[in-house]
Order: structure tokens, then C-alpha cells, then sequence
């Protein structure tokens, strides 16, 4: 195959992970791209999990999107990448 | 999400190098076909390993949740699930996962399949949720394998294209085909793609599952056979082995 780059899965990959922090499943959202402004669902992303955590990057641009890591008794979450993540008011939760 | 034990009661050769297996889910929510799990093995020292399999499976009141997993050479996880796995063992297992790449049946545009080996499974999940729900809805699946060995689920989708229910199966061979089939091995290309996927003036969603360069290729193709981008819905699992 012509593109070296084959080391990474869909966002949707992500879901299990994402699910110890967020109470609905934030990949079913639409992110905008901080660097290009590309708007697409998260599951869309291009998710790398070598690392001691995993780095979602934009589809069109690669940029940074989210990272979520692991380090010790913590876990950090970089979500800097998105200037806004878009979801579905029916899919969420009631509040109270 | 929560950890939820589920326990073997199943266990059935697909190929070879796959099982599928069979889990009974105490409280199981359901899930919705296309979903995954993810799968944790704990040893006795207290290193623990995750991995996500698809759910092969239709949705069902039961709380049956069946997992084909294939076996990876230098697996961590999978050697374990399909070789020392027994009826009655525990494992646990979080989910369902993933709200994107997903059939519901009230779906009602024709569906393109196409698998990549053991991409097959999720996919497999939404020709099951069909049948148990009724829908008639035309799918089409495209099941691109190694050769008629590596098949998953043989009997049964032999079964689903003879019955003529809208359910068109086509296989492409890569490596090796049965005797006497018509076309000989290797990757699919642009005039197959275009002679057994829906047209693209239907504007039928896709569904692609598969390892990465599977995935990569197939979509390409359906785009430049004139379907739109954003009707394509892709599962990759990576050399990484970070899926299935």
C-alpha cells in the first residue's frame, strides 16, 4: 500500500476510555478542529493508542484533538484541540 | 462505565484461529448491533489487560452477548479467549461501547456491508439485528477473505443467501479461491466495487470493518465509485492489535 501510515483506529475505539469520565458517549459528537476547523464525529478521529494513553488527531489535518493519559493515581484530559464538541440533546442524560 | 462479569457458556470454532464464545451477562443493558466490548483478563499477580472485541450478536432481552474473537500470533489477550477459555469461566467485560458505527433497525435507506477478515463480525451483528427485527431492508454485504477457510459463519450465511430475503452476499478471495470460482485471487478493485455494492444514486449507508489498510482501500473505493464520504461509517483494527 502506498501510505505508510497505518498505525492507527477510528475515534469510535475510544469509546471504552472515554466512558470512565463522560456519562454519554462523547464520540457520537461533531468536534471542530481548533487548527483547520474541520467539524466531524469524533469517532471519525484518527486515534492512536501506543502511548501510556490514547491521542485523538483530526481527519483532515492531523492536529492534536484530545488526549487522555494515565500517569500514576491521575489522569489527564487535553481536549484543547476542539474548539467545541457538538452533541445531541437527546442522547444525554436528565439532569437531577 | 462499570465492569460486569460475564460467564462462558458457549464456545464454537469458526475457523481454525477464531472462536466464537458465547457469555451470559447478569443486568446486561442490551446494545445495539455494530457495538463492542471491552474484554479484561486480570492474572493472579494483578497485571490486567484490555482489549475490545465486537459483539457478533443481535440485540436481545437474554443478556447472551456472543464475541468472535481471532488470534493473533503474538497476542496478549486473544490466545487466552480462544485457546484456554472454558464453558463456566468468567471474564470481565465493560460496555456496550460506541454509538457511532451502528445499525439500528429503524433504519430504512439499503445498507452496504463490507468486511475485511474478521471485520466481519460487527457486521455480521447488524445481518443478525435484521432478521430478529423484521426489517426488510436490503442489505448488501461484500466479504473480502483470505481464502474459503477463513471464513466466519459459514452456514449461516450460506443459509441467509439462499433464503433470497435481500441479503446479496459476494466474496472476494485475496489469496486462494474454491475451485472453479470465477475470479481469481487478489485485492478488490474499482469495477468490482462498482458491479456489487448499491449503486451510489441510492445513497446507501456503508458500513467498512476490517484491519486499517482494508478499511483504507475499501472506503476509497466506494468514494470513487461516487458515494458520499459522509455515508461511509469505518472500524478499523490496527496492526497494533488495539482491536478485535
Amino acid at each position: 500500500m502506498s501510505s505508510p501510515n497505518y498505525d492507527y483506529l477510528d475515534g469510535n475505539a475510544a469509546a471504552g476510555e472515554l466512558s470512565k469520565v463522560f456519562a454519554v458517549d462523547i464520540t457520537t459528537g461533531a468536534g471542530r478542529c481548533a487548527e483547520c476547523g474541520t467539524t466531524r464525529c469524533l469517532a471519525e478521529a484518527h486515534l492512536y493508542m501506543h502511548g501510556p494513553g490514547l491521542v485523538a488527531r483530526c481527519p483532515a489535518c492531523e492536529h492534536v484533538l484530545l488526549r487522555l493519559v494515565n500517569v500514576d493515581e491521575h489522569m489527564f484530559l487535553d481536549v484543547r484541540g476542539m474548539t467545541y464538541l457538538r452533541l445531541e440533546t437527546s442522547g444525554l442524560p436528565e439532569a437531577g | 462505565m462499570m465492569w460486569r462479569v460475564g460467564t462462558v457458556v458457549a464456545l464454537h470454532d469458526e475457523t481454525p484461529t477464531a472462536r466464537t464464545i458465547t457469555l451470559q451477562v447478569t443486568d446486561w443493558p442490551s446494545h445495539v448491533a455494530g457495538q463492542h466490548v471491552d474484554v479484561r483478563l486480570t492474572a493472579s499477580d494483578g497485571y490486567s489487560a484490555v482489549r475490545s472485541y465486537s459483539i457478533a450478536s443481535a440485540p436481545n432481552a437474554e443478556g447472551r452477548v456472543e464475541l468472535t474473537v481471532e488470534r493473533l500470533p503474538d497476542g496478549e489477550v486473544s490466545p487466552y479467549l480462544t485457546r484456554e477459555l472454558a464453558t463456566g469461566d468468567r471474564v470481565e467485560l465493560r460496555g456496550p461501547i460506541g454509538g457511532w458505527f451502528v445499525w439500528r433497525s429503524r433504519q430504512t435507506e439499503p445498507i452496504q456491508l463490507m468486511a475485511g477478515g474478521s471485520g466481519i463480525v460487527p457486521l455480521m451483528a447488524m445481518i443478525r439485528s435484521r432478521a430478529s427485527a423484521g426489517s426488510t431492508v436490503p442489505f448488501r454485504l461484500l466479504y473480502s477473505v483470505r481464502e474459503p477457510g477463513a471464513v466466519f459463519y459459514r452456514d449461516e450465511l450460506q443459509v441467509i443467501s439462499s433464503r433470497g430475503d435481500s441479503v446479496a452476499i459476494t466474496y472476494a478471495y485475496t489469496r486462494a479461491t474454491p475451485k472453479g470460482w470465477p475470479r481469481p485471487p487478489g485485492r478488490v478493485d474499482t469495477p468490482f466495487i462498482a458491479e456489487v455494492t448499491w449503486p451510489s444514486k441510492l445513497i446507501p449507508t456503508s458500513y467498512v470493518c476490517g484491519p486499517t489498510s482494508f478499511v483504507e482501500s475499501a472506503a476509497a473505493l466506494l468514494v470513487s465509485c461516487g458515494n458520499r464520504p459522509d455515508k461511509i461509517r469505518t472500524e478499523r483494527f490496527g496492526p497494533t492489535g488495539g482491536r478485535k
